[in-house]
């Protein structure tokens, strides 16, 4: 492979602290180096591309993904979704283990690796079962998993609702200083809701769910990770309450972190609009002042990742009365330019926006990745802020399209995706 | 009754390392006695020994009883099963009918810590602990000690690991104990989930890695893991605790060139030790514990008995 040089670029790699024009030369995969625009000279024999003043960032790294195999290859395969994350500028995404069978199973474990692998342009982190078959009723194998190189363990969108079981396994954890990551919402005044409690679910007679649903299991989690020392990590964290208790955990030192999804920042309850299921999600989209809590806690540094929380449907899933319709939305596609809409409305700078989707996610899950340092991979991301797209469900790539940011216009054209610097999507700037 | 000691042998603690080192100088003396079948039969003559099984353990059990005859005690076994104790007794009920009897010698084992303690606050009979739920079971320690102590000359200043189910072992509190006493270094290893954090301030090192704790130790002492803490979701499986807590030949070979291997008993096979180690007449010493056993016993019996020793 001739060596790769990005010119005409803006730079930015929020870990090493830089934003500005620049080069990035690759050989053979990996970064060789980034110079300024007036260096002198190329190597020989190198292809070059003129990125035209775009951002070249990267590759983005998603921490929270559900892919549909085994056992649902009709809403999304590896390499469906592999097609969706590259042209969502992401490179490596951490999939979540609650398929049939769930990922309780080492050889499990490698059989995902290895399916990333055959993509070629996507890095797959499975996470492990926490519990076997993701039940919550036994301990997982989490030694032989994090062996076969399960990333972190969860239950996937499923909390572990024995208080006695959750302990045990963060203890167990522990002793393999393995993150463990909880979807945090109580089960039990979870159960049979579809949307937010509030006005909104009131007026359209649907089942609810508190939003304390979710800061009830924070703070027991909480304590836990104080008691068993677990770095414990919160998904999708969406209210107000359950990051207060974030923040103020963060502040006593306790080992905790937590991440968010698009969804959760740009959108809010009314956006099931009359029973539009694509909008029904898990955790439901919640109030107003909820979403801008959420805004906040990106900003003041309480959430520590944005993640897709790409949860692929079919139609059949849901073209069904909202309360039976499934909850989750996909998100590979629309990661990165949801992420830039609190860029444009001037709550979080690019750098910041990025580095909730690069290196901090990366460094959650104690990969390398996600940085333009020298001799890394050259996973690379590169986008044109400035332009803006139509998400028009139907036809995006992947083959989940159940988007609740269907019809939207959203800032962020991804124009190129570089997987170990081989060009893995492009779409031609206009 | 020799006065250096109480009346009741109820655990390690207490115990200073003059107290050790003189039971396992005595029992030294029985170890050779035994093996020369030349045992003072004459010593615990006329004295009755009752053993008071709560819990089952042949092991153990026969180790006293041997011990007891060795000695020239009249020994009676109590089996729970049979006792009154199935009949709704308490065990203060019991103590009060043992000490009617007028046995010398009550040697008591319970799954729940400190019945042993309760007994002897009633009972005129000396009370020996041979193990009280996840408290102590200090004659274990013992043989161990002097296992060790026979293969290295002196226990000060050895590193011994001992590795498995902390949580709930009374083998590993009495050996804490007393190897701390004696001058060793100790490491516990095991699952966070079968090792409490608290037991570094009984002295020990807690080591979640197998592989790094058993480095460059002397003695490794391997504890029994039972399925009931699988069962009660304490950890995965018996091939996941094999893989990371199990002592194969490969961990083995992390440990000091001719560490001692050793193990209470009975051995999980395949769980927490390989065939191949617990088998291996050149570092594991598990058969020699078990001799040790009798002779320690008979030496706790003879310091813990109302009669002073022969010469």
């Amino acid at each position: 492979m001739k060596p790769l040089l990005f010119t005409n670029v803006r730079l930015i790699d929020p870990k090493s602290d830089i934003d500005q024009p620049g080069r990035l030369l690759v050989k053979d995969g990996i970064i060789a180096g980034i110079d300024l625009p007036d260096s002198e000279g190329k190597p020989e024999e190198c292809d070059v591309i003129d990125g035209q003043g775009a951002v070249l960032c990267p590759g983005l790294v998603d921490m929270r993904v559900t892919v549909g195999e085994p056992g649902y290859e009709y809403r999304e395969t590896i390499a469906t979704a592999a097609q969706a994350a590259a042209a969502g500028g992401i490179t490596t995404m951490a999939i979540l283990p609650n398929t049939k069978p769930a990922i309780d199973n080492p050889a499990l474990v490698s059989v995902l690796k290895a399916k990333g692998d055959e993509t070629g342009s996507v890095t797959i982190l499975p996470y492990g079962a926490l519990t076997v078959g993701c039940e919550g009723k036994e301990m997982a194998e989490i030694g032989l998993l994090h062996e076969a190189g399960a990333i972190a363990f969860t239950d996937g969108n499923k909390a572990v609702e024995n208080t006695r079981l959750m302990m045990l396994t963060m203890s167990y954890a522990h002793g393999y200083n393995c993150l463990v990551v909880q979807h945090p919402e109580d089960p039990s005044l979870a159960k049979n809701g579809s949307a937010t409690r509030g006005e909104l679910a009131t007026r359209l007679g649907l089942p609810s769910i508190p939003a304390a649903a979710e800061a009830i299991m924070i703070a027991r989690d909480l304590r836990l990770a104080e008691l068993t020392k677990c770095h414990l990590h919160f998904g999708h964290v969406s209210t107000a309450e359950g990051l207060e208790l974030i923040r103020q955990a963060k502040q006593r030192g306790l080992p905790i972190s937590c991440d968010t999804a698009p969804m959760y920042f740009d959108l809010n309850e009314e956006a099931i609009g009359d029973f539009r299921t694509y909008a029904k999600l898990s955790p439901p989209l919640r109030s107003e002042e909820d979403r801008q809590a959420v805004c906040q806690a990106l900003a003041d540094g309480t959430i520590d990742a944005i993640a897709s929380d790409h949860l692929p449907r079919d139609v059949d899933d849901k073209r069904l009365p909202f309360a039976e319709a499934a909850a989750g939305g996909t998100g590979l596609v629309t990661l990165l330019s949801v992420t830039l809409t609190r860029v444009k409305e001037k709550t979080l700078t690019l750098p910041q926006a990025l580095s909730l989707l690069t290196h901090r996610p990366a460094e959650l899950l104690k990969q390398s990745c996600g940085t333009l340092e020298k001799n890394q991979p050259a996973d690379l991301c590169m986008f044109d802020p400035e332009k803006t797209w139509l998400v028009e469900a139907g036809i995006l790539p992947g083959r989940a399209q159940n988007t609740p940011f269907d019809n939207r216009v959203l800032p962020g054209v991804v124009t190129g995706t570089w997987k170990m610097g081989r060009k893995v999507y492009e779409k031609a700037l206009s | 009754m020799d006065n250096t000691f109480g009346q009741h042998f109820l655990g390690i603690e207490g115990l200073s390392s003059q107290h050790i080192e003189m039971l396992l100088d005595r029992a030294d003396n029985y170890a050779l006695l035994n093996r020369s079948r030349k045992t003072p039969r004459t010593l615990l003559r006329e004295r009755t020994l009752i053993t008071l099984f709560f819990e089952n353990s042949t092991r153990t059990r026969t180790s006293f009883e041997l011990a007891g005859k060795r000695l020239g005690a009249d020994v009676i076994n109590m089996s729970v099963s049979s006792s009154s104790v199935s009949k709704g007794e308490t065990l203060l009920d019991t103590a009060y009918t043992l000490n009617a009897m007028r046995a010398d010698l009550l040697i008591i084992r319970h799954s729940h810590s400190g019945a042993p303690a309760l007994l002897a606050q009633k009972v005129d009979a000396s009370v020996i602990n041979a193990g009280d739920g996840m408290h102590e079971h200090p004659t274990q320690a013992l043989l161990d000690a002097l296992t060790i102590r026979r293969h290295f000359g002196s226990l000060s200043g050895l590193t011994v690991a001992i590795c498995g189910d902390i949580l709930h072992s009374r083998v590993a509190r009495s050996n804490i104990l007393l190897l701390n006493t004696m001058g060793c270094h100790v490491r516990v290893i095991g699952p966070p989930t079968l090792l409490p954090l608290t037991i570094s301030k009984m002295g020990a090192t807690p080591y979640y890695s197998m592989d790094e704790g058993i480095k460059d130790v002397d003695v490794i002492m391997m504890l029994r893991m039972q399925r009931e803490r699988m069962q009660a979701g304490l950890v995965p499986s018996p091939r996941e605790y094999f893989r990371f807590f199990g002592l194969d030949r490969r961990r083995l070979n992390l440990a000091k060139p001719g560490a001692l291997v050793m193990h209470p008993g009975p051995l999980n096979r395949g769980v927490e030790i390989d065939s191949n180690v617990a088998d291996d007449p050149q570092q594991s010493v598990i058969q020699e514990q078990v001799e040790m056993g009798v002779a320690v016993r008979m030496a706790v019996l003879e310091k813990f008995s109302h009669i002073k020793a022969q010469p």
